[in-house]
C-alpha cells in the first residue's frame, strides 16, 4: 500500500443538492506511483476537479476510500503533501508575487529570511526573477500562472495536484509552461495528477493517461504512453506521439458527449 | 494654454482627477445658489405663483422663509447673541467640535463593533442566522425614541454626556459596517479558501490572511456612510441630552427663533452637512492610502436584507 503515492479504492461521490442527488463519481480504482504524472480526461462535468479535491481532502468520498503514501487524505493534508495549482491563478491581489510564493511557507511557520530566499529560488525556477516585487495584475495570464505554480512548489510538496492549470493559456505559452513542469517534475520528483481538456496535451506530459466517462464519472481506460523521457520539442513530432494521443482520442470517442 | 498632443489626442482636455472633483463640486454649489435665488427671485416678482398661473409655489420666498444667501453668509460673521460678541460662525465651529468628538467616538465604536460582529458572523453561521434579523431590525427602530433612554442610562451609569451621545452615534454605524464587512469576508472565491484548506491554515490565519484583506476594499464605502451616520447620530442624541454645546442645540435654539432670524438655522444646517462632507472627505483620503487605486469599489453594493 505503501508503494504508492495515491490509491483510490472503490471510491463515489454523491452530491445531495436542493435539486436532488448528483451522482458525481462511481467505483473509481486507481493506483498513482510514486512520482509519476498521471492526467485525467473526460468529458465535462464527469467528476475530474471532484476526483482531485477528494484525493486533496477537499472533498470526502461517499463510498470508498483514498489512500496517500499509507495515511488518510485528511492526515495527508495536515502533513502538508499537496500542492495545488487551478485554472484560474487564485494569487491574492494584495500581496506581491513574492509575498504570494511566501504564503503557505508563512503559514507553516519558515522563518522570514528562509521564506524570501526560497521564493526567489522557486520564481527562478519559473523563469521570474526579477518580478518579485511587482502585483500580480502587472503580470502575464501565463506568468500569473507560473507564480501559482512557484506557490505550490514553494513547500515541497509530495504531490502536486493540478486542474486545468494551463486552460486559460494561448497555445505557445501552453507549450512553454508543459516544458516547465516537466523540467520542475524532474528536479523535484514530485508526483502529479493533471486533468486537462486537451488530448495533446495529455499524451506530451504523462506517464499514464486515465480517460474518463460522462456521469457517473468512471475510469473508462487507463493508457501507457510509451515514450522516452525527457520529453522534447522534437517528441510532438515523434510518429509515437501520434500514436499516443490517437489511442487516447479513440478512447475518448467512447462517449458522444465529447464529440 | 497648450494641450499636450500626444497623450490627449481626439479627446477633449481633461483637468486632473484631483482638480476635476473640486470644480465639479463647486460648479454644484454655484448652480444649487443661483436655484435658491431665482426662485426666490421669481416668487417675489409673482406675488407668490408659478408664472403665469393662480397656482401658489410650494415655499414662500419673503426674507423670513427664504432668506438671501449673502445674508445668510453675512450672519455667520455678526454676533451670535444680542449684545455678544463671538460671532456666529465660531459659535458654530465650537458646536460642530463638540459634535464631531462625540461623532467621532461613535464612528469608531460603531465600526468596530460592525466588524467584529460580521467577523463573528462568518466564524458561526449559528450566530448569523440567529441574529442577523435583530441587527435588521434595530435599523428600523426609530433612534429619537432611543435617544433618551441612552442618555439616562448613561447618566445613571455615570458616563459623561458626549460619551452617551457617542453611543447613540455608533447605533447608526454599526449596520452598514457589518453587512459590507460581511460581504467583504465572504467575497475570496472558493479556491482561496481550498488553497488555504490545502495548507491545513488555521480559521485564524484563514481570516488574517485571506478574509480580512480581501474585506478592506468593501469596508470603506461603508465607512463613509457610517461617517455622515455618524454625525446624523450624533446630533439626534445631543436633542435630548440637555446640552449647552453642540450643533443639536445649536440645532434646536435657532429652529425656536426662526422666524426671527432664519439665518441662523440655516448657518447651523450648513455647518452640520459641511462637517458630515469633511468627515466622508477623511475617510475617503485613508482609502486613498491604504487601498490601491484598482482596488477600491466605488460604489457601495446593495444592502442584502
Ligand atoms: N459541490 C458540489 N455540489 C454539487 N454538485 C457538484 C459539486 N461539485 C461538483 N458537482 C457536480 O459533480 C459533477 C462533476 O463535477 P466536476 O466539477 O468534478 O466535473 P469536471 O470533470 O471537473 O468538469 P469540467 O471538465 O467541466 O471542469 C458535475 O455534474 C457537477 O455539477
Ligand atoms: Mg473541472
Amino acid at each position: 500500500m505503501t508503494d504508492f503515492a495515491v490509491s483510490l479504492a472503490a471510491v463515489s461521490m454523491i452530491f445531495e443538492t436542493a435539486g436532488g442527488s448528483v451522482h458525481a463519481l462511481d467505483d473509481i480504482t486507481i493506483d498513482v506511483r510514486d512520482g509519476e504524472f498521471i492526467s485525467l480526461i473526460g468529458p465535462s462535468g464527469c467528476g475530474k476537479s471532484t476526483m482531485l479535491r477528494l484525493v486533496g481532502d477537499l472533498l470526502v468520498p461517499t463510498e470508498g476510500n483514498v489512500a496517500v503514501r499509507g495515511k488518510t487524505a485528511r492526515q495527508a493534508r495536515l502533513d502538508r503533501e499537496y500542492g495545488m495549482v487551478f485554472q484560474s491563478s487564485t494569487l491574492l491581489e494584495w500581496r506581491k508575487v513574492a509575498a504570494n510564493v511566501e504564503l503557505p511557507l508563512e503559514i507553516m511557520g519558515v522563518p522570514p529570511e528562509q521564506r524570501a530566499s526560497r521564493a526567489r529560488e522557486m520564481l527562478a525556477l519559473v523563469d521570474l526573477t526579477g518580478f518579485e516585487d511587482n502585483y500580480p495584475w502587472q503580470l502575464s495570464g501565463g506568468m500569473q500562472q507560473r507564480v501559482s505554480i512557484a506557490r505550490a512548489l514553494a513547500f515541497e510538496p509530495s504531490i502536486l495536484l493540478m486542474d486545468e492549470p494551463f486552460g486559460a493559456l494561448d497555445e505557445m505559452t501552453r507549450e512553454r509552461m508543459q516544458m516547465e513542469v516537466l523540467q520542475i517534475q524532474k528536479q523535484t520528483g514530485t508526483t502529479i495528477i493533471f486533468v486537462t481538456h486537451s488530448i495533446p496535451e495529455a499524451a506530451f506530459l504523462s506517464d499514464r493517461v486515465a480517460v474518463m466517462s460522462p456521469r457517473p464519472g468512471r475510469i473508462a481506460e487507463v493508457i501507457e504512453i510509451d515514450l522516452p523521457k525527457p520529453r522534447v520539442f522534437e517528441t510532438r513530432e515523434d510518429p509515437a506521439f501520434f500514436a499516443a494521443v490517437t489511442k487516447v482520442r479513440e478512447s475518448l470517442r467512447g462517449f458522444e458527449a465529447f464529440e | 494654454m497648450v494641450q499636450p498632443a500626444a497623450d490627449n489626442a481626439g479627446r477633449p482636455f481633461q483637468l486632473p482627477r484631483r482638480y476635476r472633483t473640486i470644480v465639479s463640486f463647486s460648479l454644484i454649489v454655484i448652480a444649487l445658489a443661483v436655484l435658491w435665488e431665482s426662485y426666490k427671485w421669481m416668487g417675489q416678482t409673482t406675488g407668490g405663483v408659478w408664472p403665469g398661473t393662480s397656482l401658489g409655489l410650494p415655499v414662500r420666498t419673503n426674507n423670513r422663509a427664504m432668506p438671501h444667501l449673502w445674508d445668510i453668509v453675512a450672519a455667520l460673521f455678526r454676533p451670535a447673541r444680542r449684545g455678544g460678541d463671538e460671532i456666529l460662525l465660531v459659535t458654530l465651529l465650537e458646536a460642530a467640535m463638540f459634535t464631531f468628538r462625540s461623532a467621532f467616538a461613535g464612528f469608531l465604536v460603531g465600526s468596530t463593533f460592525g466588524f467584529g460582529l460580521a467577523i463573528w458572523f462568518i466564524r458561526s453561521p449559528l450566530a448569523e442566522r440567529g441574529l442577523m434579523p435583530y441587527v435588521v431590525a434595530s435599523q428600523t427602530v426609530p433612534l429619537i425614541a432611543i435617544a433618551p433612554m441612552v442618555v439616562i442610562w448613561g447618566g445613571q451609569a455615570g458616563l459623561p454626556t458626549w460619551l452617551a451621545v457617542a453611543v447613540i452615534s455608533s447605533y447608526l454605524c454599526f449596520f452598514p459596517v457589518a453587512i459590507n464587512s460581511l460581504r467583504g469576508l465572504r467575497s475570496p472565491p472558493a479556491t482561496a479558501t481550498e488553497l488555504m484548506r490545502s495548507y491545513a491554515a488555521t480559521p485564524h490565519e484563514v481570516l488574517t490572511k485571506l478574509q480580512i484583506p480581501a474585506a478592506l476594499p468593501f469596508l470603506f464605502p461603508a465607512l463613509k456612510i457610517a461617517a455622515t451616520a455618524s454625525v446624523i447620530g450624533a446630533i439626534i442624541g445631543e436633542l435630548p441630552a440637555g446640552l449647552s454645546v453642540g450643533l443639536g442645540r445649536a440645532l434646536l435654539s435657532f429652529a425656536s427663533s426662526f422666524s426671527s432670524a432664519p439665518e441662523k438655522l440655516f448657518g447651523a444646517v450648513l455647518l452640520s452637512s459641511l462637517l458630515g462632507v469633511l468627515f466622508v472627505g477623511l475617510v475617503a483620503l485613508a482609502e486613498r492610502r491604504l487601498i490601491p487605486e484598482n482596488r477600491r469599489i466605488a460604489e457601495i453594493p446593495e444592502f442584502a436584507t
